[in-house]
């Protein structure tokens, strides 16, 4: 690890400002950037801390739904989004090990967009608002490929605002040796249509499986993807698995998601 | 009553408390005055030929203090291999030297080429980053594929070897023809290519060194990650540094994990050794993960094809095989025998087949060297056995408990020398294989069966009867076999004049459980409590020469040195006893921890005697020397040979390609047991390692020879959650007939045992769910690859 110097501002306007000066960058849980500065892949200048800052933290109930402060960690969303969007809770405490939830947040993952991270297949698939330092961004808009979201430079994800759907759950098959996806898909079912989102198999990371989406929006069963068949040709292919490997997984943990939603 | 002191008790791990609690002493754990920070620079690329280093940046950085290459040490020795093995043709092995620091040229990517010391470690890392940098090395095409690269004369990994082969080895070379006939004319062969996966130590601790010089005297000291410190002081001083023995003093201190990789002298210990000596100042060096992925020595990585003929009914009547090993880049220590000796010696099994060959070609590539790995060369060679017989039942339509039944070495016919030259003192597969069908409820598994596949999964039954040689071993026959070492070891067993005892062993635990056990044996032999003895090991200044762990050695080497030593201080003992109670020597007995005069109540404690010897004021002077302290060698007459049959039950998802160890029951002959408790741990371990390598770990390098598995993101390592509750079983017990302890060895059982039980599990499985093309799957049998198998 190089030398750096270390903010830990407690508002987010103090966090923009801080992140404006040169080579400086987003801090949350650690869990990503830190194991990156100690391979000295990385070798920011400044490391501006987003935990101090109160307005980014906690769960509650909002307009039309569930609202995640971007600085709460995946154990906090396990337990207090528990009662309200169980299968967004479970998401989270399915992630990494208790260290790793302990720190790691849901502004940090979504910002990162891992291919193989949970978080944004639940942030697509249920169709949530990603709210930043300057404006409010459509969860469709955010992912734009690997590693690669909408934000700009110095621009801060302070929330996220999930709808709540009628039924949903997430399921991941586990990466033998990460244990992040290796394929996960999230489904959720909304009165206005069922969504579905993957992660872990796209080569343009977390995307939303359309036909899917049309099949179960006519009948919410396990059997409905039975007849779809999902190209490869898309499919990250690995040490882990073939890109059909992968394309089978889509269908098998859709069919599987749909049938643990109820 | 189970006893609850001395043999046969399971008496907790003392050493537990301080490994539970964080107080455990490891070498990084160690701060010393003065000290300095050494950071290796390694190789980026898998082959390539240094044509410049320029030092002069890196060594005008801050706090840089001393800048080596392989440059400064390529006239010191090469780290030798410890084995010479003959060609099938009787030329010798290919010995390319293995310098302290790569020279000429690198060799797989992690070769260590040069080293910067500096005041602190970021210091020393940034100035290594800047030697990386000033570092011009001409890329050469990676040898990786074995194929290839004997096929490749022109392409070579050190350059004086034309085929990139160690040595082409035959055994036994004077059967191959009439295995060959056998073969030729047999009823039926069943043939089997198979893979056994590179796999990664990953000690929980990293190697670790620290190397003192100490101008006063001149005399240098070692702290390092050892598993046998007299054998890495031989080798770092006598072989490499050319230090005389009595002036370098080694210290293993608490060593967390070797699985074998910790036996071998790694060139880091030279380069601390040599930078404390320039420097005046202690010397540190730890790896960082990364590091132990690149440059520990790996296990296994062998490519076999087996042949397995026999009667219609299952009656073995040859085993023939070819196999590549990878010996990586240079030759680690064990490197040579592992494949060979510890592998082709194994290939008959429990069986009584008559006719075996096997031939083995040991290749080197651009890879980190390979070398012995829990169980070394067993683990393949029972993997390659129970599967093809596996293998074989299905093709025939027989039941492969009776063809195992069939086919053993039956308990009449020991000692039973095999034709792969070694000879099983004595065993009884039988028995457990009986208990492992008892444990197993082998009856009641259709019933499991169904089950599961309400569940739908698809449940699976794999058998595995294994055996192994260890207790490595009797110099004279490893001396004819090739060992440039003896296998004795030593115990120097000390008692005090208050009656303790410090018991000296040339045995190192790295989580075994030494300190305990012997402990046990001690207090057996000697009437006293567990707690009054204390082991001392793991430091050259204090114990006796021995060899050190590995093999399953320990105890039935060690421990049986410290049972010898404490037969000396009980005759010495009674000749102090008769002295003090008047009366002849032979009329003196010794048990539960008095001497007494046979037929009367006179007696003297040992506590007495110890004491008698150390204030020697009523004692035979002119006869025998005070004090209490005995030393004893022991090389053992053979190998022990320990035995067992292991089932495994899996449930697949045939969806997902998942495999679940769902039961893994062990019946296991060790000999006698001295602490039951550790035996089922080091079970428990074995096994887990033999799970992660059936189910989860792989090694793998891309063809341009970069390491695509070199960290936990990749390299999948077994989990709590990936092991089942084990069942283990250690009752059927065929003493071990020439050591006085009877033991035979369980640190590596499960590691050799294991794999071909899970395997056969999952093909077991694959074939009851109506997927019968399947004929093998790879390890690791992963999920991709179980559903490529049944979509394939
Ligand atoms: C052992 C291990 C296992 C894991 N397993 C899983 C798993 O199973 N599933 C999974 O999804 N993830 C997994 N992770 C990743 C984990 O969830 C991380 O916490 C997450 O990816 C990053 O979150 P963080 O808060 O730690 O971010 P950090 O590491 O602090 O930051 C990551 C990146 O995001 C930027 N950033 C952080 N916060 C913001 C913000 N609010 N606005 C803008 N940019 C920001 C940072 O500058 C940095 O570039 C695992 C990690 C580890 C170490």
């Amino acid at each position: 690890m190089h030398n750096f110097d270390f903010v830990k501002p407690a508002s987010i306007a103090d966090a923009v400002k801080a992140l404006s000066s040169d080579g400086a960058q987003a801090l949350s849980g650690g869990q990503t950037l830190l194991p990156t500065m100690k391979q000295r892949l990385a070798a920011p200048a400044v490391l501006v801390s987003l935990t101090g800052i109160a307005e980014m933290k906690g769960v509650c109930r909002g307009d039309g739904g569930l609202h995640v402060g971007a600085a709460t960690t995946h154990a906090t969303v396990a337990k207090e989004a528990a009662a309200h969007y169980p299968a967004l809770a479970a998401l989270a405490g399915g992630i990494g090990d208790p260290a790793v939830r302990n720190r790691g947040t849901i502004g940090g993952s979504i910002a990162n967009n891992d291919p193989a991270a949970c978080y944004p297949a639940g942030v697509l698939g249920s169709g949530a608002t990603v709210v930043t330092s300057k404006r409010k961004i459509a969860a469709d808009d955010f992912f734009q490929g690997l590693f690669s979201t909408a934000l700009d430079e110095g621009e801060i994800v302070t929330e996220v605002r999930f709808p709540i759907p009628e039924k949903a759950a997430y399921v991941k098959f586990q990466q033998p040796a990460s244990r992040f996806a290796l394929t996960g898909v999230f489904v959720a079912k909304f009165g206005t249509g069922v969504r579905v989102a993957v992660t872990g198999a796209g080569q343009g990371g977390v995307f939303r499986w359309t036909e899917a989406e049309a099949a179960l929006s006519r009948s919410f069963a396990p059997g409905a993807v039975d007849g779809l068949s999902l190209s490869g040709d898309d499919m990250i292919s690995d040490l882990h698995g073939s890109a059909a490997y992968r394309a089978n997984l889509v269908k098998v943990l859709t069919g599987r998601a749909v049938a643990a939603a109820g | 009553m189970p006893k609850d002191h001395g043999i046969g008790a399971s008496s907790k791990r003392r050493e537990d408390i301080r490994f539970l609690t964080g107080r455990g002493v490891y070498t990084d754990d160690m701060n010393l005055h003065g000290q300095t920070y050494a950071v290796f620079v390694r190789s980026q690329v898998a082959h390539g030929r240094i044509k410049s280093i320029n030092t002069s940046n890196a060594a005008s950085m801050p706090g840089v203090l001393a800048v080596f290459t392989g440059e400064d040490f390529k006239d010191v020795g090469g780290n030798p291999a410890g084995w010479l093995i003959n060609s099938r043709d009787g030329t010798p092995m290919r010995e390319p030297k293995r310098p302290v620091l790569a020279h000429g040229k690198v060799r797989h990517v992690g070769d260590a080429y040069a080293a910067v010391v500096a005041e602190s470690y970021a210091e020393a890392k940034d100035a290594a980053e800047q030697l990386a940098a000033d570092s011009d090395i001409e890329e050469l095409p990676a040898i990786i594929d074995m194929a290839a690269a004997v096929a490749n004369a022109s392409n070579r990994v050190h350059d004086e070897i034309p085929d990139n082969l160690c040595y082409d080895w035959g055994w036994i070379e004077d059967n191959r023809a009439a295995v060959d006939a056998a073969i030729k004319a047999a009823p039926h062969v069943t043939v089997l290519e198979l893979v056994n996966n590179r796999l990664v130590p990953n000690a929980m601790e990293p190697r670790a060194s620290i190397g003192e010089y100490f101008p006063g005297t001149g005399d240098y000291k070692l702290t390092t990650t050892s598993q046998n410190p007299h054998l890495t002081r031989l080798l770092v001083a006598a072989f490499v540094l050319g230090i005389p023995e009595n002036k370098l003093t080694v210290v293993a201190p608490d060593v967390g994990g070797g699985f074998g990789s910790k036996i071998y002298h790694y060139g880091e210990e030279a380069v601390v050794l040599a930078a404390a000596k320039k420097l005046a100042r202690p010397v540190r060096w730890t790896a960082e993960r990364s590091e132990s992925f690149l440059s520990d020595a790996h296990g296994r990585d062998h490519v076999t094809k087996i042949e397995l003929a026999c009667e219609k009914d299952g009656t073995f009547i040859a085993f023939r095989t070819e196999t590549m090993a990878n010996v990586g880049a240079y030759l680690s220590n064990f490197a040579t025998v592992t494949p060979t000796f510890l592998h082709g010696t194994l290939m008959a099994g429990p069986y009584k087949v008559p006719n075996v060959y096997v031939n083995v070609k040991t290749v080197f590539t651009n890879t980190a060297p390979v070398d012995a790995y829990r169980g070394a060369g067993r683990p393949e060679a029972t993997y390659s056995l129970e599967r093809v017989i596996d293998k074989m039942c299905r093709e025939l339509g027989l039941d492969p408990f009776e063809v195992r039944r069939k086919n053993f070495i039956t308990t009449d016919m020991f000692p039973y020398t095999t034709p792969v030259g070694l000879a099983y003192d004595t065993g009884n597969y039988h028995a457990t294989l009986d208990k492992a069908i008892e444990i197993g409820n082998v009856a009641g598994f259709e019933a499991r069966r169904a089950a599961s596949a309400k569940r739908g999964k698809l449940r699976g039954m794999g058998l595995s009867t294994w055996i192994e040689a260890c207790g490595i071993a009797p110099s004279h026959l490893v001396g004819v076999l090739g060992a440039r070492v003896g296998l004795y070891d030593a115990a120097t067993v000390r008692v005090n004049a208050t009656g303790n005892i410090s018991v000296m062993t040339g045995a190192h635990s790295h989580g075994q459980g030494h300190e305990t056990v012997f402990a046990q044996i001690v207090a057996e032999k000697l009437g006293v409590p567990e707690a009054s003895v204390e082991i001392v090991h793991g430091d050259t200044s204090k114990i006796p020469f021995g060899m050190g762990s590995y093999g399953s050695r320990s105890l039935a080497v060690c421990g049986v040195a410290v049972t010898k030593a404490i037969d000396k201080i009980v005759a010495k003992g009674k000749k102090i006893a008769a002295h003090m109670l008047e009366a002849a020597e032979e009329d003196i007995t010794f048990e539960n921890g008095s001497f007494s005069v046979a037929g009367t109540d006179k007696a003297k404690t040992f506590g007495e005697i110890a004491f008698s010897a150390y204030v020697p004021h009523n004692y035979p002077l002119e006869t025998l020397e005070p004090g209490l302290e005995e030393t004893a060698f022991y090389d053992p007459a053979n190998f022990t040979y320990p035995a067992g049959a292991y089932i495994c039950e899996v449930e697949v998802d045939a969806e997902t390609g998942k495999v679940d160890v769902v039961a893994f029951h062990c019946a296991d002959d060790f000999g006698n047991i001295m602490n039951p408790m550790v035996v089922e741990g080091q079970v428990h371990g074995g096994v887990g390692q033999g799970i992660g390598q059936a189910l989860c770990e792989n090694t793998t390098y891309d063809d341009t020879g970069q390491l695509l598995t070199g960290s936990y993101m990749d390299y999948a390592m077994p989990r709590a959650g990936d092991v089942p509750f084990y069942n283990v079983d250690y009752s059927c017990q065929t003493p071990c007939t020439h050591n006085p302890l009877g033991v035979k060895g369980c640190g590596e059982a499960g590691a050799i045992g294991s794999p071909p039980a899970v395997v056969n599990a999952v093909i077991d499985a694959l074939h009851r769910g109506g997927h019968t093309h399947v004929k093998h799957i790879d390890m690791p049998v992963s999920p991709s690859r179980v559903w490529q198998a049944i979509h394939g």
